[in-house]
């Protein structure tokens, strides 16, 4: 380690404070030439608005930036573009209906007096492409490419500006298997040409392969850093949540009761087809598969949102008419949506408006809403569930992704739903509120819901379920009773349908 | 600037404007005020018992005028009360005053006051007296002292205002509870044309004209109502049942709306109607505050509890904020968007009505451009065009503006095409500044 100017990133003391949070504290990161560093932290750790100083879209309140060991001050985020930081969001950066090549060379497009040199665009294009090993057409709509393309336009486009320093928030999370085994090869030449990588991730399995070192974030403060040969996922979760955790799933034993929900022979489209299940009092039914497998779509079913052209549900021996979602939360069966953002909150509404809106039965008398008695018991909640919030009007759009998901579980909880359905539960959810909803899903099994839980996560799906059900291709694949003898291994295979199998 | 910001960020930043719009044109329009007819006879009266301690003998004058005989009048009333000795009042002009003068000196008898309105105070014929008449000395004249005061604060001129807008205001309760389900309505213009029609088409039709019955008449514009709300349930149910945008389904029924009204009316104003059907439109019956003010405030208190305490108002904001989540919520979207619609069409239908009863006829001319004012008074309101946000006083506070810049221009005599101009300019900035406020008081250039 010598002097500070070898640094290819440095950032000194960044001190940044929104209205209410001290979102960032006196933070110091540095990162060299060709080295992948991983950054580290929960939910509302304070990775994303250090990621948005440096790449310029937040100016730090006080603290120094340097790149290459000239001090930066940047207003706007195409500075720290010209500087050489890029960075690649989540959420990308790519208008949909320009061509892959268009969307690189977007803002810097080689041209005479406003005329476009069309070919030597895509010569250029391809030559990029060729460089990081993508096989896209440079003629295709962007709008045609699959995630794991318009990640590679993305850093395409990165590397056409001359990009150093290259910023990942969080680029697997979209990604199949095989995709991120690519991408890992990519940042691996990508650092062999002298790039700094800065990769940004909750799985940690893949910091191990990937990073060089990483540093760990808490509340806001760097809390350390770890070497190469330190990375150890124990110690990294140790870390982050700042103590420790001895299991990441708290499996219960448990004895199913009598069978709550069934469904039989439910069709829609090619998405779901012939599918019948049953769900116990007391149990965790997971249901897996690789994504787009139908698992998404046999839920809605289940839950009026999508209408079945075919098949029956029965609840308790009942059979239900699913018209809309007010059917089946009339009838006691609620959903949490995988995408929260878009399906589960109304982010420019408070959390507590959220909160009442399946419960304004429950808090109103003839239309008339009793904001008291709605405040008194969504506070109640907030102490339960630990939901980390300034006030009960907070806009939902404030809160971390773990207690966004809190939020939706307590609205869920007062209706006091017999079957609970869990899309994803803790898909960009820190470590330590993961463990909360892990316990909480426990206890309601305990005490005789019916529990669905939708998951491609597959330590997840051995770690909390009773029952796993497979499925591809909008079918069941195969039905498992969760054991010492059913692995990861069995459930890909099935997933990819290598024999259907019933254990 | 800082107190700039916090007044612009909180929900009715526009009071702000409105109030400084108020404070701007109460100054540009202060003037003396001349009183007339009986209240200059009341000042006068205050004045009197101020100069004297007791009472004595007093001429009336005043001009041959309705105000003058009314301040005559009045004055002679108060002074009597207070114990005055009137020893005649003079109506007209110099020649009668200088009768009246002669008689009272000529009797011989004392006179303390001469109480007249302010033009007599200087007429050769009082001068003259003044010099000839010894007597005359002792007398005091007085007339009603004129004040300084805007004429943009005059009670009648903020009636005025609130009338002019009252229909205006009604139609944006409708309109901002489309915009907070992120959609808008163009056709509450035309459907005041076919309400006005409509119900003044019923009224002659079915009730006998201008000899119809009160039930008569509250029928017809029931009626019109009615349709004006199932048009808007129509429109509705293209949004909310086969996803239309709304534009697009509210440009369809403005023009449906407008051929309608024509059709109907045969491009000709319907005024057959009784005397009386003017009522809601020019009659006053609380403490002279015009009845169209009166319902307006009544519905946008109505509206306002709607929104901010019940599940419906809940809804609303729910669908406009995030349809999907709401929907997943248990939410009837579709039925919420239908009401919502339905309600808008029947508000533009009362607006026809009241506006038939303004001008005591239907025609098909009615609303012309109407719905761009109610949008722009939504806008400059704070509602976000995007949905999901928004307060209904806001919108009245959106009304005002208007409607003050409108009246303030009126009387400093701007002329209406200026007037147009302005009025594009305050939509632009409130637009403008409802983006900076969303941007966090940003500019990104």
């Amino acid at each position: 380690m010598s002097a500070g100017n070898q640094y290819l990133l440095e950032l000194k003391g960044i001190e940044k404070r929104f209205p209410g949070v001290h979102a960032l504290q006196s933070v110091d990161f540095e990162l060299r030439s060709g080295e992948c560093v991983a950054l580290l932290g929960e939910n509302g750790a304070g990775k994303s608005t250090l990621i948005k100083v440096m790449g310029g879209a937040h100016q730090a309140d006080s603290g120094l930036v340097s790149v290459q060991g000239v001090l930066q001050s940047w207003e706007k985020p195409t500075d720290s573009l010209d500087a050489g930081v890029a960075i690649i969001y989540q959420e990308f950066n790519l208008v949909p209906g320009l061509t892959a090549a268009e969307n690189v060379f977007l803002g810097i497009e080689p041209s005479d007096f406003g005329w476009v040199r069309k070919s030597e665009e895509k010569e250029k294009v391809r030559e990029v492409f060729n460089r990081i090993g993508a096989e896209i057409n440079p003629g295709a709509l962007c709008d045609s490419l699959t995630v794991a393309e318009k990640q590679l336009v993305e850093i395409a486009k990165a590397l056409v500006r001359d990009a150093q320093i290259l910023v990942m928030d969080e680029p697997s999370a979209a990604l199949t298997k095989k995709e991120v085994e690519q991408l890992y090869l990519l940042i691996d030449e990508l650092k062999l040409r002298g790039i700094g990588v800065v990769y940004v991730s909750h799985r940690l399995e893949e910091i191990e392969r990937v990073a060089d070192r990483a540093i760990v974030m808490r509340d806001g403060a760097r809390v350390g850093e770890l070497g190469r040969e330190e990375l150890d996922r124990a110690k990294i979760i140790e870390m982050m949540v700042g103590r420790k955790l001895e299991n990441e799933f708290p499996k219960e034993v448990r004895t199913p009761g009598a069978v709550r929900l069934r469904a039989k022979n439910l069709n829609r489209g090619q998405k779901v087809r012939n599918v019948s299940l049953e769900v116990r009092a007391g149990e965790i039914l997971a249901l897996t598969g690789l994504v787009g497998a139908g698992r998404t779509e046999t839920v809605r079913l289940l839950f009026g949102a999508d209408r079945a052209d075919t098949g029956e549900v029965e609840l308790d021996g009942r059979t239900l008419q699913l018209g809309s979602p007010s059917d089946a939360i009339e009838a006691g069966i609620c959903l949490l949506t995988e995408d929260r953002k878009d399906q589960g909150l109304v982010l420019g509404q408070s959390i507590k408006e959220n909160f009442g809106l399946p419960n304004l039965k429950k808090f109103s008398r003839k239309g008339w809403v009793n904001r008291s008695l709605e405040g008194q018991s969504f506070g109640e909640y907030i102490k339960k569930l630990q939901i980390k919030v300034s006030g009960q009007s907070q806009l939902a759009s404030q809160l971390s992704g773990g207690n966004q998901q809190k939020v939706v579980l307590a609205k869920w909880l007062e209706r006091n739903a017999e079957i609970l359905i869990f899309d994803e539960p803790t898909r960009g959810i820190d470590v330590g509120a993961k463990f909360e909803i892990y316990q909480w899903m426990n206890q309601l099994a305990k005490a005789g819901k019916g529990i669905i839980m939708i998951s491609s996560e597959l330590p997840e799906v051995l770690g909390m379920s009773d029952r796993i059900l497979v499925m591809k291709e909008g079918q069941l694949m195969g039905e498992l009773v969760n054991g010492p003898e059913v692995t990861q291994e069995v459930l890909m295979s099935l997933a990819i349908g290598e024999h259907a199998a019933c254990l | 600037m800082k107190w700039i910001k916090t007044i612009f960020s909180s929900d009715y930043g526009m009071l702000g404007v409105l109030v400084i719009l108020c404070l701007f044109f109460s100054w540009i329009t202060l003037e003396e005020q001349q009183p007339e007819g009986v209240d200059a006879a009341e000042v006068l009266a205050l004045s009197v018992d101020q100069a004297f301690e007791l009472p004595g003998r007093v001429l009336i004058a005043g001009r041959k005028t309705d105000s003058g005989e009314a301040f005559t009048n009045r004055l002679d009333e108060l002074l009597r009360q207070r114990g005055w000795e009137v020893t005649g009042i003079v109506q007209g002009g110099p020649p009668e005053l200088g009768k009246g003068l002669r008689s009272s000196f000529d009797l011989n008898e004392s006179l303390d006051l001469l109480a007249c309105e302010k033009t007599f105070v200087k007429l050769a014929v009082l001068q003259n007296f003044q010099k000839a008449e010894v007597k005359m000395a002792e007398v005091l004249v007085m007339a009603p002292e004129s004040s300084f005061w805007p004429n943009f604060l005059k009670a009648s001129n903020l009636l005025n205002v609130a009338n002019q807008i009252a229909v205006i205001a009604i139609l944006a309760i409708g309109m901002t509870l489309i915009v907070i389900t992120a959609g808008i309505d163009l056709s509450v213009g035309s459907l005041i044309a076919v309400s006005a029609v409509l119900a003044t088409w019923v009224i002659r039709e079915w009730f006998g004209g201008d000899e119809a019955t009160v039930a008569g008449m509250i029928a017809g514009c029931g009626f019109a109502i009615l349709i004006c709300s199932a048009l808007g349930l129509f429109s509705g149910s293209m949004v909310a049942y086969f996803g239309v945008p709304p534009f697009v389904a509210t440009l369809g029924m403005m023009m449906v709306g407008s051929g309608l009204a024509y059709m109907l009316s045969g491009g000709l104003s319907i005024y057959q109607l009784p005397q009386s059907f003017d009522w809601l439109g020019r009659g006053d019956d609380l403490g002279g505050i015009p009845n169209a003010v009166v319902l307006m405030v009544v519905l946008y208190l109505l509206a306002h509890t709607l929104m901010s305490r019940t599940t419906l108002g809940r809804y609303i904001y729910a669908v406009g904020g995030n349809p999907e989540a709401a929907r997943l919520s248990g939410v009837p979207v579709k039925k919420i968007l239908l009401g919502v619609y339905a309600s808008c069409g029947a508000l533009a239908g009362l607006g026809g009505v009241i506006m038939a009863s303004q001008f005591k006829s239907g025609d098909p001319k009615y609303g012309l451009m109407y719905e761009l004012y109610v949008i722009a008074a939504v806008v400059v309101g704070g509602t976000s065009l995007s949905g999901g946000r928004g307060k209904v006083f806001g919108t009245l506070i959106g009304a005002f503006i208007i409607a003050v810049i409108q009246n303030g221009m009126n009387l400093t005599g701007v002329q209406s095409y200026t007037q147009k101009v302005v009025l594009g300019m305050v939509l632009l900035a409130a637009v403008l500044l409802d983006m900076l406020k969303k941007r966090g008081w940003k500019l990104s250039l």
